[in-house]
Parts: C-alpha cells; sequence; structure tokens
C-alpha cells in the first residue's frame, strides 16, 4: 500500500471511530429512554440502572408475565384484569413474587393467555395499579408444532369474545 | 399438506387478511425491483447506442465535408489548371 | 489474493464474468424459491400460539436479515472505495443500495402484518423495530447522495461516507433485543448451536433464505452491469458490445 493510500485509510477509519463513539455515548445516555418498559418489581424498587421510582399518575408502559390464574374477564363487556410479575427465563412463578395489577377495558391480542409475556401502556394508580389504554403480547422466539406443543402439555387459545361482549365494545 | 380444502387453505386458520397482505406486498415490490433492473440495463444500453449513432453521423458528416472539401480544392485546382493552360495556349 | 483479485477490478472481465453467473443465479433463485415458499405456504407446519400467521416468518427473517447483509457488502464496497478508489466497489455499493432498500421495507410491512394480530399493534417504538426504520432511512439517503451529483465519483464518495457511518446501526440491530427490552422476540435462527423450532419448520426457512439471498445476487448482478455500462459509456469494449446488441 503506498503512503497515499494509507494516510487515506486512516483517516477514514479515524473518522468512522469517531463518529461510533459519539453515536455510541448519545445511545447510552438514551438507554434509560430506549428500555420500552418497567418490570413490576421496578415499580416498587426503582428501574435496575437508574434507581428512577414512577409516581403515580405517570404515563408508563410495564412488561411481564400474566400471573396464572389472576386473570378475570368480565362477562358481558371487555373488562378485564390480571396480575403481572417479572418475566424471567425460563417461566416460572413464585407467590412471594412482586406484581403488579392491570386493568383493561379493550380487546386482548391473540396471543394473550396465563403464563404469557406481555407489556401494557397506561397509568399507574395507586403505585401498584395500572389502568391500560393498550395490551400487547409479547412471544419469545420458540415456535412449534401443534401436535408436540400438546406432547408437551403446552396449549394456546386465543382469547374469544361474544357477540355481546364485542357490541358493548362499540 | 396442512390443509385440507382449498378455501381452508386461503383462510390461513383466519389470518388470511395478514398473511396475503405480506405475501402480495413482498411479490409486488420485489417484482418490480427486479423489472425495474432489468429495464433500467436495457435504458443505458439503448441510451448508448443512440448517442454512438449521433457521434457516428457527426463524423459521416464531417467525413463528407472533408471530402467535398478536397474536392472542391482538386476543382478549383483543375481550373486552375486549364485556365493557366488556354492562358498559355492563347 | 490481490493478485487473484485483480482482473476483476478491470471493468470488462468483471462485466463478461458477471454475465456469465448471472444465469445461475437466476435459475438457482427460482428453483429455491419456489420449493421455499410453498413448503412454508402448503407444508409447514402452523405454530401452536400463533397458527397460520406463523407463516410470515419465511418472508419476514429471511428479508429482515438480508437487509443487514446487503448494509454489510454495501459498506465493504464503501470502504475499498474509499481507500483504494476502486471504481468497480463504488458501482457495486450504488447497485446494492436499491435492492438493500427494498428489503428493509419487505422486512417493515411483513413485521407489521405480523405484529398487529400477534402482539396487537402494527408498530411500537422498540428499539429494534426503530432501528431497522433508521435502516431503511440509510438506505434511502445512499441512494439519494448517488443520485444527488452529476459527478460519479463525488456522488459515490459522498454515499460512501454516509454507508461507513451507518454501519454503526447494524449492530444496533442486531442486539437491540439483547441490550434493552424490546417488545420484539429474541433470535430464533441465526443463535449459536440449535434454531428454537423444529426442523419440519426450520427447513422451509433454509430454502426460502437461500433462494431469497440468490435473488439478491441476482438483482445486484443486474444492477452493477447496468453501472458498469454507465460509468464506462466512453470505452471502446462498451462501444463494440453496444452495436453488437443494438445491431
Amino acid at each position: 500500500m503506498n503512503p497515499r493510500r494509507k494516510k487515506r485509510l486512516t483517516i477514514v477509519t479515524a473518522i468512522i471511530i469517531g463518529l461510533s463513539l459519539v453515536t455510541g455515548l448519545v445511545l447510552y445516555a438514551l438507554s434509560q429512554n430506549i428500555d420500552l418498559f418497567y418490570k413490576p418489581s421496578e415499580i416498587y424498587l426503582g428501574k435496575e440502572d437508574t434507581g428512577i421510582k414512577p409516581i403515580n399518575g405517570q404515563r408508563l408502559r410495564i412488561g411481564g408475565l400474566v400471573v396464572p390464574g389472576s386473570v378475570h374477564r368480565d362477562e358481558d363487556s371487555l373488562k378485564v384484569n390480571f396480575k403481572l410479575a417479572d418475566m424471567k427465563m425460563p417461566i416460572t412463578f413464585n407467590e412471594s413474587d412482586p406484581t403488579v395489577t392491570v386493568r383493561y377495558d379493550g380487546i386482548l391480542p391473540d396471543l394473550f393467555r396465563e403464563g404469557q409475556g406481555i407489556v401494557a401502556n397506561g397509568v399507574l394508580v395507586d403505585g401498584k395499579f395500572i389502568e391500560a389504554s393498550e395490551v400487547l403480547a409479547k412471544h419469545d422466539e420458540n415456535y412449534m408444532p401443534k401436535e408436540l406443543a400438546e406432547d408437551a402439555g403446552e396449549q394456546h387459545e386465543k382469547p374469544s369474545y361474544s357477540q355481546e361482549q364485542l357490541k358493548k365494545d362499540n | 399438506m396442512q390443509f385440507d380444502s382449498i378455501n381452508a387453505f386461503f383462510n390461513m386458520g383466519g389470518y388470511a387478511f395478514y398473511v396475503w397482505l405480506s405475501y402480495g406486498v413482498s411479490t409486488c415490490l420485489l417484482v418490480a425491483l427486479f423489472f425495474s433492473s432489468k429495464a433500467n440495463n436495457q435504458k443505458i444500453i439503448k441510451k448508448i447506442a443512440q448517442r454512438q449513432k449521433r457521434e457516428n453521423k457527426l463524423r459521416q458528416a464531417a467525413k463528407l465535408q472533408n471530402e467535398q472539401n478536397k474536392q472542391n480544392k482538386q476543382n478549383k485546382q483543375n481550373e486552375k489548371n486549364t485556365i493557366t493552360s488556354s492562358e498559355e495556349k492563347s | 489474493m490481490w493478485k487473484w483479485l485483480h482482473p476483476y477490478a478491470k471493468p470488462e472481465i468483471t462485466y463478461h464474468f458477471t454475465g456469465k453467473i448471472l444465469p445461475w443465479f437466476s435459475y438457482l433463485a427460482t428453483i429455491l424459491l419456489s420449493i421455499g415458499i410453498v413448503w412454508a405456504l402448503l407444508f409447514a407446519p402452523a405454530d401452536y400460539q400463533q397458527g397460520d400467521s406463523f407463516r410470515i416468518f419465511y418472508l419476514h427473517v429471511p428479508a429482515a436479515s438480508l437487509s443487514m447483509g446487503i448494509y454489510v457488502g454495501m459498506a465493504t464496497a464503501a470502504l475499498c472505495s474509499l481507500v483504494w478508489q476502486l471504481k468497480l466497489a463504488d458501482a457495486s455499493a450504488a447497485a446494492m443500495a436499491p435492492v438493500g432498500a427494498t428489503f428493509t421495507l419487505i422486512a417493515l410491512i411483513t413485521g407489521a402484518a405480523w405484529g398487529k394480530p400477534m402482539w396487537g399493534t402494527w408498530w411500537i417504538w422498540d428499539a429494534r423495530l426503530t432501528s431497522e426504520l433508521i435502516l431503511l432511512f440509510l438506505y434511502l439517503g445512499v441512494i439519494a447522495l448517488h443520485n444527488a451529483f452529476e459527478d460519479k465519483t463525488l456522488a459515490g464518495k459522498a454515499a460512501a461516507i454516509l454507508t461507513l457511518v451507518g454501519v454503526i446501526n447494524i449492530p444496533i440491530i442486531k442486539y437491540s433485543v439483547e441490550w434493552w427490552n424490546t417488545l420484539h422476540q429474541g433470535a430464533t435462527v441465526s443463535k449459536l448451536g440449535k434454531p428454537s423450532m423444529t426442523m419440519d419448520m426450520f427447513w422451509p426457512f433454509v430454502f426460502c433464505f437461500l433462494g431469497f439471498a440468490l435473488l439478491v445476487a441476482t438483482i445486484i448482478c443486474i444492477r452493477f452491469r447496468t453501472e458498469i455500462l454507465a460509468r464506462n459509456s466512453m470505452r471502446p469494449w462498451v462501444r463494440e458490445l453496444v452495436e453488437k446488441v443494438e445491431g
């Protein structure tokens, strides 16, 4: 490589490294906003890396596991409430885990079920309730054919709604 | 085969809209990209060919002009020669 | 390696070489894609949670990973064109940008169409989706710069710099699902070791992925040849070639 090209390579590399550094720092500064959601335990203890606790009335996203047996659906409207616990891999749940109750009035996504990960968007009330305006299902990277899932004891049924419930919505 | 009937296939277990939207849009975009790339290739060849034709024409015209100039010169020379020769005669 | 590569730095030789491999790329792409898509739509089993909407996976994942792969290729070409001033590297970068943009768009659209029924939303500003959208804008910026200047060398230089700056976005897309809390799930097939799906779901993916990769190669080849012709239009070999084709 001749000196002129070598110099050009150095300059280009220097520019790239410099810009990457700047971008990295900017991203680091933004990192607390780039996190999509709070975990239920973080509602009580504050964000893991910053320690910031959400305040009542704050709009926030919360992500976690729908606690099995905690889903209560209203029979003739779309109202639903359920508890959320921290998502852990593999999926387990202890009675002592901190939970947050989410209240929602709307159609749940097809992937919603007990034991599923979800993200809810809403307002914090009384320190442990979320009045959600949107519930999104988060799924993991695993896919399985139905037969195999049944053999493994896994089942999924998407939330179904009666005509009556849907009518109340409109 | 995962589907019992043609209808079941098109219905996609209730997700027809989303599945066919995805496959439809992807197909359209890729077909458009492929054929526009092909068309671009033809266009550039046509463009170069056209320019070449124009250049050739210009060159031929220049050549013709050149030859004509030469011819003219020759003619003039001839005329001169005939004139001088006729002058000589007289 | 330079000695081996050097002849391909001559536009004429590259043009004829790509002309020879182009049909192979397109045949293979057609075969693999037909098998892959039919397999994905008809024979792959549905997911136990997602049902048949899972079939979008076979478009979404290849498109998304190719959108990043093409960018890496384009960045390598941009580096070569900046440092060694290889005109051909510049031409290839210009050829890749529109293809990459199309695949990014496909990844975003199929992702939205998959997210609506499964997650419950077409779009969310999480780190993965946002960084993929930034990738689309980077591609559009590169395309715009290539077309912004009359002088192709200057345009190539500007586009190459933007391309190299944008490289930082690639690891961000790739690791966004691990670094931050996102709605988007982690990687299924690029994980080291076993993919997180059964083999009868995985094989159609292999066909689709290779098929799309070869389709990318085919289209880039066509565009690359167009770029070579456009940039060498005054050369005798191009004149001869054009005369032969156009009679």
